[in-house]
């Protein structure tokens, strides 16, 4: 060591000296651009932040100026939605009732058939018919609402309506079975993500005691899973809420309170996708579909964000102790 | 005497699980039933409408006769720009998630935002477009109008898909490079890239299934009734395979005379959907039984 630190100055020749001074001057630029290219990859990944702040921005600039015509709780608990009369009524009280109807009914039809397809796929069926299963439901998540909606109006409704002597086969009950189609492919999906999840130790165990394969399903699987699982039922009713082209076609699209399951009813994003096209550029109804859609959208984030705080809080609960 | 009890308890047990095992497979049944049904209704009112003109011509006389040309090149133009969009940054903004954040707030804010986004309903996303490309950036309603609105729509889907490809490349490729001394950046796109391409398709053709099939995000920002022409900018309105089928089941004048036409266009629209859907499924499947690390 003390040699080679002794013949230094006698080694270095020119070229070498150069050498080293274009490596430094390399790992430099080198060092340079991995900063660029990290802030630059964080910037665009925060684009995804920066958007939904758009979407808010915008939302509240083209939906706010119908307050200054009507205040709040008129608007969302208006019972009257005719914003094409003289003078127009902006009450979208009917319109909240008929997705939150749509939305419960349609979630109790997808979450047992949701469910139990994911306890199917995770715990009983062979691998074979799991991988089968498993693309089913991911073509069926895959089904363009369009189609779905045109399926509850041109084979549904009308044997609804023959069958139950019914004045329209467009109704809730139409609506809530395609909206559930839409849903379960999101239940089972990730309710099948939280069984899978779960410690093999924790079924071991209970097979050890003696316990059957339901049991063992019913009381220690699901059990351990339910954070996931209840992720995954606030996430379909999120997806059923915000569905548009099923109820805009097939929830017969009356904006009155319904007093049965039979009714029309006008979910939220149905009246927007419906009357955006005829509201005058800037005027009352364009801004009042707009604030619908400000309720919507939080509606929606507030969904999303308690599912978010389930499944991080419930996260670290595991397999970490065995 | 002892023996009795318990054993007609266990039959019990066991009876109970043969009940439950019944329902989990009756609802599983159930499931593939409603794709397979909605499938064949579709193959069977619809197969006789499906002929070259069909496939090659505009749509004539009011609607009502002719074929889906324009729709189909519009719903392929709409599709590309959303991938245009989306793919890049889908990807990029993965690549950050995964290989370059550390846990902190920041990541969090970004995940949290990731996740919100995914959960905005398709409709909201028409109405930003109206809100923000059409009106504000005055793009009009026009293909770049539907296609950034589309684009931004998939944009979560993409990350997911990317950063799931990315978390399977294992953690030793990437020490063996960094070993060598290989920066960061050349680790990943000559590593880490490469071995998460797969996996970073799959996602990006579920995502071209997603833009194809959605009609509210682009009803106000790039859809149009009819158009005679082809478009010829970017700048110009289309027709698009979902808004189609929208429009001739519920605005025509003619609807009952046009199902034939309806039945068409879904059956064309789920063709292209599930189709690419299939490949993406299939490529994922073919991937992961190559994969030997």
């Amino acid at each position: 060591m003390c040699a080679v630190a002794g013949s230094k100055p006698a080694v270095p020749a020119k070229p070498k000296k150069r050498t080293i001074m274009e490596s430094r001057k390399r790992a430099l630029t080198s060092r340079v651009r991995e900063i660029i290219i990290k802030n630059l990859f964080a910037f665009l990944a925060f684009i995804s932040v920066l958007l939904l702040g758009l979407i808010v921005l915008f939302l509240f600039r083209e939906g706010l100026p119908i307050f200054k015509q009507i205040s709040v709780s008129q608007f969302l608990f208006g019972s009257a939605w005719y914003p094409t009369y003289n003078p127009p009524e902006y009450g979208i009280w009917p319109l909240i009732v008929g997705s939150v109807i749509v939305t419960v009914l349609s979630c109790l039809i997808a979450v047992p058939f949701g469910l139990l397809a994911a306890v199917y796929i995770s715990e009983i069926a062979p691998a074979r018919i799991k991988e089968i299963l498993k693309s089913i439901i991911e073509l069926l998540a895959g089904l363009p609402s369009v189609v779905l909606g045109f399926f509850g109006m041109v084979i549904l409704a009308p044997w609804m309506q023959e069958t139950f002597d019914l004045p329209t086969g467009l109704n809730i009950v139409n609506a809530s079975v395609m909206l559930a189609v839409m849903a379960i492919p999101t239940i089972s999906s990730i309710s099948e993500d939280a069984l899978y999840a779960v410690p093999r130790e924790y079924k071991e165990a209970s097979y050890a005691l003696g316990a059957t394969k339901y049991e063992t399903i019913a009381k220690v699987a699901i059990p351990a899973a339910l954070s996931g699982i209840s992720t995954a039922v606030i996430l379909g009713m999120a997806r059923a809420i915000g569905e548009t082209m099923v109820v805009l076609m097939v929830a017969g699209g009356s904006a009155a309170i319904p007093r049965g399951l039979f009714d029309s009813v006008r979910p939220m994003p149905a009246s927007i996708a419906a009357e955006m096209g005829e509201a005058p550029f800037q005027s009352g109804h364009y801004h009042a579909l707009f604030a619908t859609g400000i309720v919507l959208f939080f509606i929606t984030l507030a969904f999303n964000l308690v599912a978010d705080h389930i499944s991080n809080r419930f996260k670290e609960e595991g397999s970490g102790t065995l | 005497m002892n023996g009795q009890p318990t054993h007609s308890l266990m039959k019990w047990r066991y009876i109970k699980q043969g009940v439950f095992f019944g329902v989990v497979r009756f609802a599983a049944l159930i499931i593939t039933l409603a794709l397979l049904g909605i499938i064949v209704f579709l193959l069977a009112h619809g197969w006789r409408a499906i002929t070259w003109d069909f496939l090659t011509l505009s749509p004539m006389d009011s609607m009502t006769k002719g074929g889906i040309m324009p729709a189909i090149v519009g719903t392929f133009y709409l599709t590309v720009g959303a991938i245009i969009v989306a793919l890049p940054l889908g990807v990029v903004s993965a690549i950050y998630l995964t290989e370059y954040a550390k846990q902190g707030l920041f990541i969090r804010i970004i995940r949290v935002g990731v996740n919100c986004l995914a959960g905005v309903p398709s409709v909201v996303f028409g109405l930003f477009g109206l809100g923000f490309f059409v009106v504000f950036l005055k793009f009009g309603s026009s293909i770049l109008a539907g296609a950034l609105t589309l684009g931004f729509l998939i944009l979560p889907t993409i990350i997911g898909a990317a950063e799931e490809a990315l978390k399977a490349v294992p953690q030793t490729f990437r020490e063996a490079s960094l070993a060598l001394g290989v920066s960061k950046w050349r680790t990943i796109s000559r590593i880490v890239l490469p071995s998460a391409l797969p996996g970073i398709l799959t996602g990006a053709i579920l995502g071209v299934g997603r833009a194809a099939g959605e009609t509210a995000p682009i009803m106000f920002t790039a859809a149009a009734f009819f158009t005679s022409v082809l478009p010829r900018s970017v700048f110009d309105e289309v027709m698009a395979l979902p808004y189609h089928i929208y429009v001739l089941a519920t605005a025509g004048t003619h609807i009952e005379q046009t199902r034939p036409l309806q039945y068409g266009t879904a059956l064309v629209l789920i063709a292209l959907v599930l189709g690419v859907d299939l490949v993406a499924i299939v490529l994922r499947s073919m991937v992961r039984r190559k994969k030997r690390w």
